[in-house]
């Protein structure tokens, strides 16, 4: 019998596997090499390396004011869906209501839902209120969305969470107060610090919805927006870019965080057996 | 275990958060789309105009039509891309297998807008391919049909989902048993058969997964087009954002919207029908 080892390597899948990473890296590639690229964006090969584009926006005082109106807004929707998010992944878990299967779909309407669709919701209510956009207007409306993301994050840390410390704590005679800030909150640790990392990675990137919140104020995805519709440069290659090293800097901590956890998952579960 | 009071302080605030700033806004769309606009003013008389409209005039059949045909290529180019990716860092990787998985996930972290920008700087009309055609001799005019095309949309979106379809694609296939496939190999079937008898039927809810992503949120998509689509490649959802701009006709945008979600929303129950169906216990 002819036994076909399922590893070997086949040449054409190999050479098209290659084609999609390249596919999938060639926009990012492009943008960083122009962004050192003194005759602008286009054209071929790129010529005359320089730092100028990069000088350029260290000196631009409105990029630099979107990116700490950015910062805010999502400091501020990483501790709003943090909050709520904890609270509802709670709620799930350990109590009944009525319609609790309805509330944990509708939490999750903003991530199914296209960015248009809710950014002009949330704009009616604001009009309804009678709330002149800002920057606050954008920040409630991040941290409303992106509780989908933290009640997901927060149940799935819940589900695994082993209750019987909570009881135990309880039997000892510790408070539910004491026991939430000693037992709950560090148990889910990892799974907190994974979520706003999320929530605020994609609170910095979010245009769909603060697209239709904005007030005067830009956040960073918006002010480029802006810059792009009036013509392209290369110093949008250069924040780009940095935009780029500052988002892979925070997935490798993702991972770290995500790996450490699953490491200690493992052991826990050896050193039970 | 826990008590009363303790449940109550858990359930409460977020409920009220999430019908205030979740439910209130999308009712109040539903409600919009049952209105008017007369002189420029929003008049709170309910009517079905607003769908009557829409179901009328040809202009919005011929761009919802453009839209879904845009978002179904962009789910099959997708899948076709992602799928072979999926299956070779399973099956195929071997030692290289987490950190290529890895080179696959950065992306799906890298701004949209920048991605979108970035091919707008590739496919102008003095982009960088066309300064590589011009290098290598290949053209002597820029290729303008690049960029400002459904072409262009399709490409963009495609590049951005991507690692959206390939992510429950791969999850799918890595839940495959392995003695499964060596099973089918053993009784003789070869690569192609068992690929096609054992491993693509398994992985079928992954992938069912994966391509409703892509089209969901291609459907729903309105700042591609704006950035590299040009007129001829208008989404349904920029007809939305410009009704309820320079046009200022909210009601008429809002039933728009309605439309979009009812159509995502029995999209994804019916997914979630067949995704039970498919899955194997």
């Amino acid at each position: 019998m002819s036994h076909v080892t399922p590893t070997r390597r086949p040449p054409l899948l190999t050479i098209y596997a290659a084609i999609v990473f390249i596919f999938v890296y060639l926009p990012v590639v492009v943008l960083i090499l122009y962004s050192f690229n003194r005759d602008g964006v286009g054209g071929f090969p790129p010529r005359h390396l320089t730092l100028g584009w990069y000088r350029q926006l260290f000196a631009d005082a409105s990029i630099w004011d979107a990116v700490v109106n950015s910062l805010m807004v999502a400091a501020g929707s990483v501790a709003l869906s943090l909050t709520l998010g904890l609270l509802a992944a709670l709620a799930l878990d350990r109590a009944s209501f009525p319609g609790k299967a309805l509330f944990r779909r509708l939490v999750l309407l903003p991530l199914i839902l296209p960015g248009i669709i809710t950014g002009l919701s949330l704009l009616m209510l604001a009009v309804l209120a009678q709330t002149p956009l800002s920057l606050f207007t954008v920040f409630l409306g991040h941290g409303s969305a992106l509780i989908s993301v933290a009640t997901t994050e927060l149940f799935a840390g819940l589900q695994k969470m082993d209750r019987a410390q909570e009881e135990a704590s309880l039997d000892l005679g510790a408070t539910p107060w004491q026991t939430f800030w000693r037992i709950t909150l560090p148990n889910l640790k990892l799974s907190l610090i994974a979520a706003g990392l999320l929530i605020f990675t994609l609170s910095m990137d979010e245009i769909a919805v603060t697209f239709f919140l904005i007030g005067r104020d830009n956040t960073l995805p918006l002010e480029i927006w802006s810059r792009l519709r009036r013509g392209i440069t290369p110093e949008i290659n250069a924040v780009s870019t940095l935009i780029f090293a500052v988002s892979v800097g925070f997935i490798v901590i993702w991972y770290r965080v995500r790996t450490r956890g699953l490491g200690t998952q493992a052991q826990e579960l050896l050193e039970r057996t | 275990m826990y008590s009363r009071a303790y449940k109550t302080l858990v359930s409460v605030p977020p409920l009220l958060w999430v019908g205030l700033f979740l439910v209130l806004p999308y009712a109040l769309m539903f409600a919009h789309s049952f209105w008017t606009v007369q002189n420029e003013v929003l008049v709170h008389h309910w009517n079905l105009d607003n769908y009557s409209t829409l179901f009328s005039r040809p202009v919005y059949r011929e761009v919802l039509l453009r839209t879904v045909r845009i978002a179904a290529s962009v789910t099959l180019c997708s899948v076709l891309l992602g799928y072979p990716l999926a299956y070779y860092l399973s099956f195929h990787a071997g030692a290289r297998k987490d950190l290529l998985y890895q080179l696959v996930i950065v992306p799906l972290w890298v701004s949209y807008l920048v991605r979108g920008y970035a091919w707008k700087t590739i496919l102008g009309s003095e982009g960088v391919l066309n300064g590589f055609f011009e290098y290598l001799h290949l053209t002597h005019e820029p290729v303008a049909f690049l960029l400002y095309s459904p072409f262009a949309v399709v490409l963009v979106l495609t590049h951005i989902y991507t690692p959206f379809v390939f992510l429950p694609i791969y999850a799918a296939l890595e839940h495959i048993p392995r003695p499964l496939v060596e099973a089918s190999h053993d009784l003789g079937a070869g690569s192609a058969q068992t690929f096609r008898r054992v491993i693509l039927p398994l992985s079928l809810p992954g992938l069912l997964a994966g391509a409703t992503f892509a089209f969901v949120l291609s459907l729903g998509d309105f700042l591609a087009p704006l950035l590299v689509g040009g007129a001829s490649g208008t989404m349904i959802a920029n007809v939305v954002q410009s009704l309820f701009g320079a046009a200022l006709d909210w009601p008429l945008g809002a039933a728009i919207s309605v439309g979009i979600m009812i159509i995502i929303i029995s999209l994804l129950f019916l997914t979630e029908r067949l995704e039970k169906r498919w899955s194997f216990k």
